[in-house]
């Protein structure tokens, strides 16, 4: 069980404001399963606060892909190593940082799947994905922290 | 693991197998294994297999799992066979698109349209 450290959040059953925000935040070891428990755990609070459902897929669809990003290609599967995910859900925005131990990354560095010469190959889509679907993807800490922020409009 | 029933239902249609999927994500590193495992056994156990992906269960996915489907995708190809993929919900339609794979994979409205497809 994943236990969320509410951080100045709104109680559970209430009703969400538009200025206000629920605040998540989580650290877990390199494990999808724990992950998933994350990923649940957000989406609730994104159903929660009245995101329309292709924007609920859009943030669930990047969550994940952030996530595995970070056990599998940060972390490398190694347990001992955690990922951090903090949260910010309001009614407007959701803006979530996923962060891993692990070398980072250069942005730049990824190949487009999409171009000719990749679109066969069984890798590289999921950072597409997250850009593609989410407001606005920052990548910094030498790319150990990623942060997807998607607007609910 | 507690967990060892197939991830697939197949059901055959003349000489074309259709494959549904029993899980409404195909989201897991081993749930994809599965799927992929499952999937060339049935690609291996036939000359020129015809197979029909029938995504009607499915309402999320990853990139684990296109990948997965390209996969099996250049597995089917290599023996001359068949894939189709039908009954994609407009959700996931869009992943395909942002993806370009909506060109690399024959897609189908209906399960109807693709087994009528097949060469």
């Amino acid at each position: 069980m994943v236990q969320a450290n509410d951080r100045g959040a709104k109680k559970r059953g209430t009703t969400v404001g538009p200025r206000q925000a629920l605040a998540l935040s989580f650290v877990i070891p390199s494990d999808f399963a724990r992950g998933r428990e994350v990923q649940d755990a957000v989406m609730r609070d994104v159903g929660r606060v009245g995101f329309t459902p292709d924007n609920a897929f859009a943030v669930r669809l990047a969550l994940e892909e952030a996530i595995i990003n970070a056990i599998k290609h940060g972390n490398r599967l190694d347990r001992r190593k955690k990922v951090r995910i903090a949260a910010r859900i309001s009614p407007r925005r959701v803006e979530i940082t996923v962060e891993d131990e692990g070398q980072g990354f250069d942005r730049g560095s990824v190949p487009d799947p999409t171009a000719d010469e990749n679109v066969v190959k069984s890798s590289g889509r999921g950072i597409m994905l997250m850009e593609s679907y989410m407001t606005q993807v920052r990548y910094d800490r030498g790319g150990r922290r990623v942060t997807l922020v998607k607007d609910n409009v | 693991m507690a967990e060892t029933r197939s991830p697939l239902t197949v059901t055959n249609h003349k000489d074309i197998a259709v494959v549904e999927f029993r899980e409404s994500k195909i989201l897991d590193e081993l749930n994809i294994l599965q799927i992929q495992q499952s999937l060339n056994e049935l690609i291996t156990s036939r000359d020129r297999c015809k197979i029909l992906l029938d995504f009607a269960n499915v309402e999320h996915l990853t990139s684990a799992a296109l990948g997965m489907l390209i996969n099996v995708n250049n597995s089917i190809r290599s023996q001359n066979g068949q894939l189709r993929l039908a009954s994609i919900r407009p959700q996931l339609l869009e992943v395909f698109t942002i993806t370009k794979l909506n060109k690399l994979f024959r897609i189908l409205p209906t399960r109807e349209e693709a087994l009528a497809s097949f060469e």
